[in-house]
């Protein structure tokens, strides 16, 4: 396939999007490689993301739970302590800026646990702009708090009814939005997918998790952690965390996707362990499809990892082995959840649970002079429900 | 063959159509219609589960097709029962399913079932080289899609890579019927022929023979007509009869708006 390098991670990437978004894919491209660099916009930035969403965010060393697995130090990223929940603010608060800056006024956005749609309402609430989100109708349905929170904060909500009526089809109905209304629009893209610029700008907004976790980890304990371990379904806390240490090739890091029932019912979510190479929604990435090409449907317990591709510096990452990916299955996840909760007294999302799952397992085989960081990339009030029906309990 | 339809004072109307709905014999059937109408191309959609660039209409034709387990391989064995129309067939299909069939064998199958070109909408010329050259390899015909949006620069890149024809979108939008289209288009159009030394055709929204007539006066040099049959296909209250009789007098009008229009000086 023809590439250029620039938008490119390896063979992965790219700028497969419709003709209709290719100047505005290039006028963001030219506006965030100005920003970057822009002292005034990382001021400003970062006052935002100190005095409201809440920087840094702590390293807490989770003494009971890696008392109870007895093996490695297990040590925990609390972006679930952000505002709004989850690691998904430090991206909303920087594309919603970049997007002022280009003089939009409306922003888009999908989601699929709600956790990137609270946090673009949030965003476009505290800097002035009109915020529509779409999300799947089944999402809708699961994460029914999510939903009336965006509400609550001046957002529109439209559901899609298309296709599995989750994060896949909420971002094709976003694109279409997008495409329709392209001058005045910014799309705020939750994670590390899409067309170029999108997978490094996410990234570039999430690495501030990776660099504070390098810096803390440092101080309080000294040296750098053994292992990093993210979930991933778009991939954007996964790459945010791995970020820093990408060079460190001492530090060991995982990334955990979503095995569902087991990869072996295919039902899951981990197009990383058990998909194929192919393009959609703008990038050449993994995917899950079926031989003739058309994208197959996901499964998981967690609404943010439910998606048939993934970010492509991932299959980068998985291709040059620079990260390993595994898998956890909803029941793993579903543990996890419940066991940091009574140890620590911390509600994990589920989607981080996925993380955490695999953390403890990975720790119960190491010594304990070894030490592992979890992200723990969102809170899991909004999983409650979730969780009590997966249990066959109703709230 | 696609070249044709362009030459001397002929107008086309390209009529497109989703393989596989409502199902395969019968979008067979629509196909026989439309080109008994008048269409003098027919452009062959391949449903693909996240078509992000269609509107509603197609989405739907599309997940039916789908349902009834349509693939690019029966797609191509669609345009090649069709091929004995001896009028150019184009199929219109997202990247992922050609990826997955491979650039090379997807082209040497096409080029055997007789297909004259081919639309991949989520395909930018930047990264269509290994494309270009296996279609002209395989004497398939290649077509790019331009927007309002598109830079005059970008369009002749565009019109370099496209031997078949430009295709221009009219709106910023996704495909659906639309009753006008809006001033700027034919200020697109208008550019457009300025700049660009191969046939056009509009396609997004042509939905009756006043737009048709319109267009061809801007100076396009033929129209694309999608959602509008899609919709005629659509109709439950009739019978199959029925709803074919209304698709064959739908494209009739049209094609007589293509037939009827002379281009005025402006749009030359």
């Amino acid at each position: 396939m023809a590439k250029k390098k620039v938008g490119w991670f390896g063979d992965f990437g790219g700028q497969f999007a419709p003709e209709t978004l290719m100047e505005a894919l290039s006028a963001l491209e030219a506006e965030y490689s100005k920003i970057r660099r822009d002292t005034t916009f990382r001021r400003e930035l970062n006052y935002y993301l100190r005095s409201y969403a809440g920087r840094p965010t702590p390293l807490y060393y989770a003494k009971n739970l890696s008392d109870i697995v007895g093996g490695a130090r297990i040590y925990l990223k609390r972006e679930d302590l952000l505002h709004g929940g989850a690691h998904k603010i430090n991206n909303a608060l920087g594309q919603a800026l970049l997007a002022k800056r280009m003089g939009k006024t409306r922003v888009i956005a999908e989601t699929g646990a709600g956790q990137h749609g609270v946090a673009t309402a949030m965003a476009a609430a505290v800097l002035g702009l009109h915020a529509e989100v779409y999300m799947g109708s089944e999402d809708m349905e699961r994460q029914r708090l999510n939903v009336f929170r965006m509400r609550l904060l001046g957002a529109t909500v439209h559901p899609v009814d298309a296709g599995s009526r989750t994060l896949k089809d909420a971002i094709n109905e976003a694109m279409r939005d997008w495409i329709a209304n392209v001058s005045n629009t910014h799309y705020l893209v939750g994670s590390v997918v899409g067309p170029h610029p999108y997978p490094t700008i996410v990234r570039d907004f999430q690495s501030v998790i990776g660099r504070e976790i390098m810096v803390q980890f440092k101080k309080s304990v000294g040296g750098l952690p053994d292992y990093i371990v993210a979930c991933v379904g778009g991939g954007s806390n996964a790459a945010g965390s791995f970020q820093a240490f990408v060079d460190e090739k001492k530090v060991k890091l995982v990334g955990v996707q979503a095995a569902g029932q087991g990869l072996a019912s295919g039902k899951h979510a981990a197009p990383l362990l058990a998909g194929s190479v192919g393009v959609m929604h703008g990038m050449r990435t993994y995917l899950l499809q079926d031989d003739n090409g058309q994208i197959q449907l996901t499964h998981s317990v967690a609404a943010g990892l439910d998606y048939s591709a993934v970010g492509p510096e991932h299959s980068y990452f998985k291709q040059t082995g620079r990260v390993e990916y595994v898998g956890v299955t909803d029941e793993e996840a579903v543990k996890a959840f419940e066991t940091l909760s009574r140890s620590e007294g911390i509600i994990p999302a589920l989607e981080s649970s996925h993380a955490l799952a695999y953390a403890i397992k990975l720790a119960a085989t190491l010594p304990h002079d070894t030490t592992i960081v979890v992200t723990l990339s969102g809170r899991g009030d909004k999983d409650v429900e979730s969780v009590a029906k997966f249990r066959g309990s109703m709230l | 063959m696609s070249a044709r339809i362009f030459s001397g004072s002929n107008h086309p109307l390209i009529a497109y159509l989703m393989a596989g709905y409502p199902t395969l014999n019968r979008s067979l059937e629509a196909a026989e219609i439309v080109f008994k109408a008048g269409a003098d191309a027919l452009e062959l959609g391949v449903p693909f589960s996240d078509p992000l660039a269609d509107g509603p209409l197609i989405q739907k034709a599309s997940t039916v097709a789908l349902r009834q387990n349509v693939s690019l391989r029966l797609v191509l064995d669609m345009a090649g029962r069709l091929s004995g129309s001896g009028k150019p067939i184009f199929i219109m299909s997202y990247l992922n399913p050609i990826l997955r069939m491979g650039y090379a064998e997807f082209a040497a199958q096409a080029s055997r079932s007789g297909v004259s070109g081919v639309i991949i909408p989520d395909l930018p010329v930047e990264l269509a080289a290994e494309w270009v050259r296996t279609a002209w390899a395989n004497r398939l015909g290649t077509v790019f899609l331009a927007t309002p949006s598109t830079s005059t620069p970008r369009l002749k890149k565009i019109a370099q890579n496209s031997t078949a024809f430009v295709y221009l979108v009219s709106v910023y939008g996704v495909t659906g019927v639309r009753d006008e289209l809006p001033g700027y288009t034919y200020e697109f159009i208008r550019r457009a022929k300025s700049v660009v030394n191969r046939p056009l055709a509009l396609g997004f929204g042509v939905s009756n023979p006043r737009t048709v007539s319109h267009a061809l006066k801007a100076g396009v040099d033929g129209v694309i007509v999608g959602s509008l049959l899609i919709s005629k296909l659509m109709d439950q209250e009739s019978s199959w009869v029925e709803v074919l009789a209304n698709l064959e007098s739908t494209v009739h009008a049209l094609k007589q708006a293509t037939s009827t229009t002379v281009p005025t000086e402006e749009g030359k």
